[in-house]
C-alpha cells in the first residue's frame, strides 16, 4: 500500500467502504419482471409438458416436475440476484454491486463519465423500470445499474453529468 | 475563414486561358484547402499491376497462351480504355481531395462521388506519424497518420512532399500543445536528443532468444521430419518444409525487419520513435498520454535482464503502434520509461509486487505464483506469466474505472481479483488476491486514481 497524498479535502471521503445507508437497492419491479420472464415459461411449459404426457404415456407426466422444480429454484434465485444489486454515490465515485455466485463491484469515479445513458424497454416500461450504464473511455467498463424507476433513473443521470462536468479530468 | 492559412490555400485560377478555364468549370469544385502530392493517384496504381504479374508467373504457362491468343488490336483498345479512365478517376480523386489546417481543427476533405469531411480537433490529437514507404522514399514522399483520441480508424493524409509531411506535423503537434497558430506554423522540428539507440546485433540475439523462434523452428523442423520418417516421400516433406520454414522467417524477419535500427530521441513534442529497414517509420508518443505501460520478459530473456517495453495509448494499435523499445536492459528502459511516465521507477515497481495468499494454488497449481500485484506511489503494478513474464504499469491518474471480480472458487478461498480499466481499452488484472485485502484494494485504487488526477499534468502541455 502506498501513502497516497490525503490533500486538505474535507468533502471526499477517504478509503472507506460504504456504510450500509449509503447502499441502495433497485426497485422491486424488477424482481417481478424477471421472475415472469424466467418463470414463466418453464411453469406453462411444465404444464403443457404435464397435459401431454397424461394423456399419451401415463406416469412419464411426472418428467413435468423438472421444469417446474427449475422454475422454484429460479424462482429464489432470482430473489437473492435481485438482492444483491446494489450501487452507493459516494463523494466522488459511483459503487456498482451485483451478482450472487459471480460477484461483480465496480467503482467509476464520477471525473471519468464519459456518458451516462437511460434506456427503457417497452416491457420494462410496462413495469416501469429504466436501465442506467455508464460508458468510461475504457470500453471494458462494464457500468450499469438495472431497475430503477424511471424518476430515480433521472435523478441518478442528472446527478452523475453534474458531478462528471464539475471533476472532469482528461483522459 | 479568417483563420485559414492563406499561404497555402490554392490561388484562383487565373484567367489566363479560356481552354483552362472551361476545363477547370467543368471539373468539379476543388475543396478549400491544401492539394496532396500529386504522386498521390499512382499510390494505388502498383496494386493491379502487381496483383496480375503475380496470377501471370502462378499461371506462367495459361498466361503466355492467353497473351497470344489476344490479338493486338483487342489489346490496344482494352488498354485505351482502362489507362485513360484509370488516369482520369485517379486525377479526379486527387482533384477533390485536400487538407486544411485552422486554428482548432485539421481538416480533411476527401471523395470525388460521395464526399467525406473530417474535422479532427487538434487537441485530441494524440500522435502524428510519418510513414515513408519504400516506394515512397524513392519518390521523396511521406505520408502522415493521424491517432486521435476514441478513434479506432486512424486518419491518413497520404501522400505530402517529405518536407511539407515533417513542417505539417511539426505544426500540428505544437498546436495541440497550445502554441498560438501564429507562432507554430513556424515551430519547425522541435530539437531532439538521442536517448537510445537498440543495436543490430542486440536486436538479432534477442531474436533468437524468443521462444516464439524456437517454437516456429523446432516446429517447422519436427512436423516435416516426422513426416518423412512416415511416408518416406521427399515431397512430402518439402511441401510442408518450406511454407512451415517461410512463415517462421516471416514472423521473426519480419519483426526484425520492421523494428531494425530502433531510435528513440527525447524532445519537447514528446518522444520520437524511429524504425525500420526498408520503409521507415517514425512515431511520436506525446507525454502525458500514455495510458499504461506493459513490459515483457521472454523466459530466455530474463538472465540477460533483456525487457520489451510496450506502451498503451489512447487511439494506437495494441500491435505494433505500441512498442517502445523491441529490446533493451533494464536500466536503459527504466530511463526511457521515466521521460515516458514522470516519477515513475521501473525496479521500484517491480519490487512493489508481491504474491497471493499461497492458497491460491489449490485454484492455479502453478499459475498463481505467476500473479503478482502492488502499488507504489505513481502505479497500479501487475504481473502475471510463468514462461514470458509481463508486468503492467497503470499510472493512478490514468485508471477509467475498477472492477473486483469473484467467482464461485474464489469465494470459497475466499479470494478475489481486482481489474483496473484504462483509456486505451486495456485492462490489468490483479488477480488471486485476499478477498479483504482486494475490497481494501478497490476502494484505495479508487481514492489514489481520484487524487492522482487531482495532481496530473495537463493535457496542453504547453500552455
Amino acid at each position: 500500500m502506498s501513502s497516497a497524498p490525503h490533500t486538505t479535502d474535507t468533502t471526499a471521503g477517504t478509503a472507506h467502504a460504504p456504510h450500509e445507508g449509503e447502499w441502495r437497492g433497485v426497485d422491486r419491479a424488477l424482481l417481478r419482471m424477471r421472475r415472469l420472464l424466467v418463470c414463466g415459461p418453464l411453469l406453462l411449459a411444465g404444464a403443457v409438458a404435464a397435459a401431454v404426457l397424461w394423456a399419451t404415456a401415463g406416469l412419464w407426466a411426472l418428467l413435468a416436475l423438472v421444469p417446474w422444480a427449475a422454475a422454484a429454484w429460479a424462482w429464489s434465485a432470482l430473489a437473492r440476484n435481485w438482492r444483491s444489486w446494489r450501487y452507493a454515490e459516494r463523494a466522488d465515485d459511483l459503487l456498482i454491486d451485483h451478482g450472487v455466485l459471480w460477484r461483480r463491484l465496480t467503482v467509476v469515479p464520477y471525473g471519468r463519465m464519459q456518458l451516462v445513458e437511460v434506456t427503457s424497454g417497452p416491457l420494462q416500461r410496462r413495469y416501469g423500470l429504466a436501465r442506467l450504464q455508464l460508458h468510461t473511455a475504457a470500453a471494458t467498463t462494464d457500468a450499469a445499474v438495472r431497475g430503477l424507476t424511471p424518476p430515480e433513473a433521472q435523478r441518478l443521470r442528472d446527478r452523475l453529468t453534474e458531478l462528471g462536468e464539475t471533476r472532469s479530468a482528461g483522459l | 475563414m479568417t483563420d485559414v492559412r492563406d499561404s497555402r490555400t490554392p490561388q484562383p485560377v487565373s484567367p489566363a486561358g479560356p481552354v483552362r478555364r472551361a476545363v477547370v468549370r467543368l471539373l468539379p469544385t476543388r475543396p478549400e484547402g491544401t492539394p496532396l502530392h500529386p504522386v498521390t493517384p499512382w499510390r494505388r496504381a502498383w496494386a493491379p499491376i502487381a496483383a496480375l504479374a503475380v496470377t501471370g508467373l502462378h499461371n506462367a504457362e495459361q498466361a503466355r497462351r492467353w497473351v497470344t491468343e489476344l490479338s493486338l488490336g483487342w489489346l490496344a483498345s482494352g488498354l485505351l480504355v482502362v489507362v485513360p479512365a484509370a488516369a482520369v478517376y485517379g486525377f479526379l480523386s486527387w482533384w477533390c481531395t485536400s487538407y486544411l489546417v485552422t486554428e482548432t481543427e485539421l481538416r480533411i476533405r476527401t471523395g470525388l462521388l460521395f464526399r467525406r469531411t473530417a474535422h479532427l480537433r487538434l487537441d485530441r490529437i494524440q500522435a502524428v506519424d510519418v510513414h515513408r514507404p519504400l516506394l515512397g522514399r524513392t519518390v521523396g514522399v511521406a505520408g502522415l497518420t493521424l491517432d486521435l483520441v476514441g478513434t479506432d480508424s486512424k486518419d491518413q493524409l497520404a501522400y505530402l512532399g517529405e518536407d511539407e509531411a515533417v513542417a505539417l506535423r511539426a505544426e500540428l503537434l505544437a498546436l495541440a500543445a497550445g502554441m498560438a497558430p501564429q507562432t507554430a506554423r513556424h515551430a519547425g522540428e522541435a530539437p531532439a536528443a538521442r536517448l537510445l539507440r537498440v543495436r543490430p546485433r542486440t536486436q538479432l540475439a534477442a531474436a533468437a532468444l524468443r521462444g516464439s523462434f524456437w517454437v516456429a523452428v523446432l516446429g517447422s523442423l519436427v512436423a516435416p521430419g516426422v513426416l518423412y520418417a512416415v511416408t518416406g516421400s521427399v515431397f512430402a516433406l518439402l511441401a510442408l518444409l518450406v511454407p512451415a520454414l517461410s512463415l517462421a522467417g516471416r514472423t521473426t524477419f519480419g519483426r526484425l525487419v520492421t523494428e531494425y535500427d530502433w531510435t528513440v530521441d527525447d524532445s519537447p513534442d514528446g518522444l520520437r520513435i524511429d524504425h525500420g529497414l526498408l520503409g521507415r517509420e517514425h512515431a511520436t508518443v506525446p507525454p502525458g498520454r500514455v495510458q499504461a505501460v506493459r513490459v515483457r520478459e521472454p523466459l530466455l530473456w530474463r538472465r540477460l535482464g533483456w525487457v520489451r517495453v510496450e506502451l498503451e495509448v489512447a487511439g494506437m494499435g495494441k500491435q505494433e503502434g505500441g512498442t517502445l523499445l523491441p529490446v533493451a536492459d533494464r536500466a536503459a528502459a527504466a530511463e526511457v520509461l521515466a521521460r515516458v511516465l514522470p516519477g515513475v521507477d521501473l525496479s521500484a515497481a517491480a519490487a512493489a509486487a508481491a504474491r497471493g495468499p499461497r492458497r491460491a494454488r489449490l485454484g492455479a497449481p502453478f499459475l498463481w505464483r505467476a500473479f503478482a500485484h502492488g502499488t507504489t506511489d505513481a502505479v497500479f503494478v501487475a504481473r502475471s506469466g510463468l514462461l514470458e513474464r509481463r508486468t503492467v504499469l497503470v499510472p493512478h491518474a490514468k485508471v477509467q474505472s475498477v472492477r473486483l471480480r469473484q467467482g464461485p472458487w474464489h469465494r470459497s478461498l475466499s479470494l478475489a481479483s481486482v481489474a483496473v480499466d484504462n483509456g486505451a481499452g486495456g485492462t490489468a488484472h490483479a488477480r488471486l488476491r485476499d478477498a479483504d485485502e482486494a475490497h481494501a484494494l478497490l476502494l484505495a485504487q479508487a481514492d489514489r486514481s481520484r487524487t492522482g488526477r487531482r495532481t496530473a499534468r495537463a493535457e496542453r502541455w504547453l500552455t
